[in-house]
């Protein structure tokens, strides 16, 4: 495998290939360092899943379409189910019964479409976040990011559509929540209400609507998306974690054809397989159950989609009795303040690497992934985010939770009103905390080794800790990221200091206040050079230690260790050079 | 209605059965415990144990003839409909008091749930408990689904799986609940529950909701199990926790393979 990837470019990494082939065949040290040598990271799939669970979507989806009938016009059931047999239902719930009960593979189909929509979203959401996290989205870079998030949001406006087309109980009851949040903006609320649902709610046109934007409007939308998507993935290349040899300038990993397009099609089969498990086992809102939709009952434990979940959850925090009277106009603010908080968290999201980029000034092009740990405030403010939305997410819940755990509904609600600002703004101080203490520590690793756990007592009757360098892959990771300083308000041309500028300021110093440095080269050989004088001493003993390494190693990574160390050190002044520390177990004092 | 639709996925179903079993996943489903009393005579030896028996447990609330202490609310004329539902279910004796009224393990057998039962029906008029007859589950399921939406989704949720309500209090899960104890339930509305007495829901009406709701409890989802009948919320966590995790899982495992 390692002659794979490196074959790729003989000339350039022909030495290292030779160099890694020695550790392989010493220490298997492929498997551990193999991952960090070609991008087909794990994480770097769930973009994968996501395009693949749409594909099951769009097959289920179609043979769905052969059945369903989207009309609201009522009709008496006669079909197989008995609990309903008789009842006064519309035709779209009718249909989506008889797909249930009467189309041969109906019912798995409509459970492979409904599980594989929430797996499309789910693995979209998570496939976002390690994109967040490892930044990812920034230059060249940003653009895919927005056409990311906006297959987020149409995939959740796909579920939504979706969700309400069988006009059973929950569907309409979701449908209703929306017609309340539209009429609760001030002004048009009321109008636009009517426009969408052709008269009062619910009326007889919205299936019909909702089913011309489920199966056509929105998937054209995702598969344009997606092709723009893919197209840009291909354009930029892939990013990769850092490693050494791994740069701004290349990509290390496998040639698309035919290793990688073979693995890609097994994966294909993998998801669809998981799929078809899930659906196969596991039952999925089972309409028969919720009954027709009909104004008058309201279910307990009505819920939406996951995926729609943080915005019911929104609206279920936002404290009652806001309404008030302006402009001879109501403003349900109840209602519009979960509408604006939404929005505006949407935005975020989607803006952000231009929030960043702003922040930053970085105006360069990456392409090694950031760890997290080393952009601590992006990490943190991720983290922050996670917890606003997942606290919604659970707002969406709270009466459940409140069954299941056996406690009040309004100590539940009370409790996540507080926890939707407070634990927000912990994620945030512990994340960044976290950050920068394993920043710390991996720069006390990079200067002085790791500690090994062996003790070795000195001629004078001293006892020390034996610290192992860690070899070059492992400096280089842990010191192979920049470190920025929080910029200055500088004044313009008129000699000005702009308000604008202040403010970029105050959020540059924001982001990098607290920071740790990547240990440099020269820390690095100062810091062995201050431990010559102890190695001269204890020259016994870490003889002794060095043989339980193979010899090989120690002479192998010297000299080629040191050429990595000038050839990185010309292509970059900020990413230092790194000169391996390999050498003997250095103690530290 | 089965045997023909279930056949295309039943190969599916068969080879995950062993997992779901392995799981333990699937509630075992069980049987209805039926009983019929109602109909026999009350006697004088079984007042009289009924009485002895609410002296010594139930008496420290309720007081000594069921008039009611500042613990308890009085008893005369709840009738023997409400003693039982209350002390068959586990309710009864009360422990310590939450919000809500706790089901726990019966503490009386049957007769003597039936003595203390006919002790608190004598104490004044109130409904008696339900003949067998009139709660068995042979009904109209279709209307009894209508009215059971109606009435009883809000709070039990429009599969029976239950809800919350405020201030602690939740409407039980109606799974396996036995036939008496629905009807009993309907006409005494134990706390928070409305009462739905036969003006409101005739005999025959609640004779549906009870075939309804034994349906449910006799035939498990068409569409494999049923995740506690939770909803989108359940399935949600299902998908985020079992599906990634497994797809997950595999781009690990996939990951690894390639070196
Ligand atoms: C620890 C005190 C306590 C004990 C012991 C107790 N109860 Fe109760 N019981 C209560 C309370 C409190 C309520 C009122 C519950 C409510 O509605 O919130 C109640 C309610 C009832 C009701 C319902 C009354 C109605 O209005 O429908 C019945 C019937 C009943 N109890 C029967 C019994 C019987 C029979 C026993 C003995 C086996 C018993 N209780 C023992 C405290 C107690
Ligand atoms: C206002 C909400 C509400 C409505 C409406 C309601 N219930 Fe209840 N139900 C409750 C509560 C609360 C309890 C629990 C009472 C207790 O624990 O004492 C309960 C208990 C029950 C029980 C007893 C369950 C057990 O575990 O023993 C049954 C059966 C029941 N309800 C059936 C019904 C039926 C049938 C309807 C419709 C006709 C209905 N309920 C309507 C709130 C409601
Ligand atoms: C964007 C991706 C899509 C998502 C997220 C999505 C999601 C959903 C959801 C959640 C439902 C409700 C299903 C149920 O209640 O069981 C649904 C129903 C439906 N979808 Fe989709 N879908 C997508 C794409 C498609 C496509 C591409 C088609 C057709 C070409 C389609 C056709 C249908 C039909 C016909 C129904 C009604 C199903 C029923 O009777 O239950 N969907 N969709």
């Amino acid at each position: 495998m390692a002659n794979q990837a490196t074959a790729k470019k003989p000339g350039f990494l022909a030495e290292r290939a030779n160099f890694l082939d020695e550790r392989v065949g010493v220490a298997g040290i492929l498997k551990e360092f193999g991952r960090k040598i070609f991008p087909d990271h794990w994480s770097f799939m769930l973009g994968e899943v996501a395009m693949y669970s749409f594909l099951v979507l769009l097959i289920s989806g179609t043979f769905l379409t052969f059945f369903f009938q989207p009309a609201m016009t009522d009709v008496i059931y006669n079909g197989v189910y008995g609990p309903l047999k008789g009842a006064e239902m519309s035709i779209a719930y009718k249909s989506t019964l008889d797909i249930s009960f009467e189309v041969r593979g109906g019912l798995l189909m409509r459970q492979v479409h409904h599980w594989s929509a929430l797996l499309f979203v789910a693995s979209a959401g998570l496939h976002m976040l390690r994109v967040f996290f490892t930044g990812a989205f920034r230059k060249p870079r940003e653009i895919n990011w927005v056409v990311g998030f906006l297959l987020f949001v149409m995939g959740m406006a796909g579920g939504f559509t979706g969700y309400s087309l069988p006009d059973d109980l929950l569907s309409g009851n979701g449908l209703r929540i929306i017609d309340g949040m539209i009429k609760g903006v001030p002004v048009i609320g009321a109008y636009v209400s009517s426009l969408l649902f052709g008269g009062q709610f619910p009326g007889h046109a919205i299936v019909a609507r909702l089913y011309s934007l489920h199966i056509m409007i929105v998937p054209a939308l995702i598969i344009v998306l997606l092709a723009v998507h893919l197209f840009m993935v291909v354009i930029h290349k892939h990013t990769h974690y850092s490693g050494a040899g791994k740069k701004d300038n290349n990509v290390v990993g496998y040639p698309l054809a035919p290793v990688y397009v073979a693995k890609a099609g097994g994966f294909f089969f993998i998801v669809f397989g998981v799929i078809m498990l899930i659906s196969a086992t596991f039952t999925i809102n089972p309409v028969w159950n919720y009954g027709g939709y009909d104004p008058s009952p309201v279910s307990a434990g009505t819920q939406p989609d996951w995926y729609i979940g943080w915005l019911d959850g929104a609206l279920r925090l936002a404290p009652s009795h806001l309404e008030a009277g302006w402009f001879g106009f109501s403003w349900s603010w109840n209602i519009l303040l979960p509408l604006i908080i939404s929005l505006v968290f949407l935005f975020v999201v989607g803006a952000y690497p231009f929030l960043e980029k702003w922040v930053t000034g970085d105006e360069r092009e990456h392409h090694v992934l950031d760890r997290p740990r080393n952009a601590p405030v992006r990490t943190a403010i991720g983290a922050a985010g996670v917890t606003f939305y997942a606290v919604l997410w659970a707002g969406a819940s709270t009466d459940l939770i409140a069954t299941n755990f056996k406690m009040s509904l309004n100590t539940v609600l009370t409790f996540m009103q507080i926890s939707l600002i407070v634990l927000p703004i912990v994620a945030f101080w512990a994340t960044k905390r976290t950050a920068l203490s394993l920043q710390r520590k991996d720069r006390e690793i990079a200067l002085h080794g790791r500690e090994t756990g062996r003790i070795v007592r000195m001629p004078h009757g001293e006892y020390i800790e034996v610290h192992e360098p860690v070899d070059k892959y492992e400096l280089y990771k842990l010191t192979a990221f920049e470190s920025f300083a929080p910029t200055l308000a500088r004044p313009n041309e008129d000699g000005k200091i702009t308000v604008k500028a202040r403010m970029r300021a105050a959020l540059s110093k924001f982001y990098f206040e607290d920071r740790v440095t990547p240990a440099t080269q020269l820390e690095i050989d100062a810091s062995h050079g201050h431990h010559d004088e102890q190695k001269a001493i204890e020259a016994k003993p870490a003889k002794k230690v060095a043989t339980k390494k193979p010899a090989a190693k120690k002479s192998a990574a010297k000299p080629a260790a040191k050429k990595t160390a000038s050839k990185t050190a010309t292509k970059s002044a900020k990413a230092p050079a790194k000169k391996p520390a390999a050498k003997k177990a250095a103690p530290k004092k | 209605m089965k045997n023909k639709r279930r056949s295309p996925f039943a190969a599916a179903l068969v080879i995950v059965a062993g997992l779901i079993i392995s799981g333990g996943s699937y509630a075992a489903a069980n049987a209805v415990v039926k009983h019929s009393n109602t109909s026999q005579a009350v006697t004088q030896s079984q007042l009289e144990e009924g009485k002895q028996l609410f002296l010594a447990n139930c008496a420290s609330c309720h007081g000594k003839n069921g008039v009611g202490t500042s613990a308890a609310p009085t008893l005369i004329g709840v009738g023997a409909a409400s003693a039982d539902f209350q002390v068959s279910s586990g309710r009864m004796p009360a422990q310590a008091d939450g919000p809500q009224m706790q089901v726990k393990p019966v503490q009386f057998t049957r007769e003597q749930i039936d003595a203390i039962a006919a002790y608190v029906g004598s104490l004044g008029t109130g409904p008696a408990i339900p003949s067998a007859d009139m709660t068995a589950a042979n009904g109209d399921a279709v209307r009894g689904g209508e009215l059971f939406r109606i009435n009883c989704a809000m709070c039990h949720n429009a599969v029976g799986a239950g809800g919350a309500l405020t201030e602690g209090k939740y409407a039980p899960a109606l799974k396996n609940i036995p036939n008496t104890r629905i009807y009993e339930a309907m006409l005494t509305g134990p706390q928070n529950m409305p009462v739905f007495n036969d003006a409101n829901i005739t005999p025959t009406d609640k004779k549906d909701i009870i075939t309804y709701l034994k349906y449910l409890d006799e035939n498990p989802s068409a569409g494999g199990y049923e995740l506690a009948g939770l909803g989108p919320v359940a399935e949600g966590l299902f998908i985020w926790i079992i599906g990634l995790g497994l797809i997950i899982g595999f781009t690990v495992w996939l990951g690894a393979k390639s070196n």
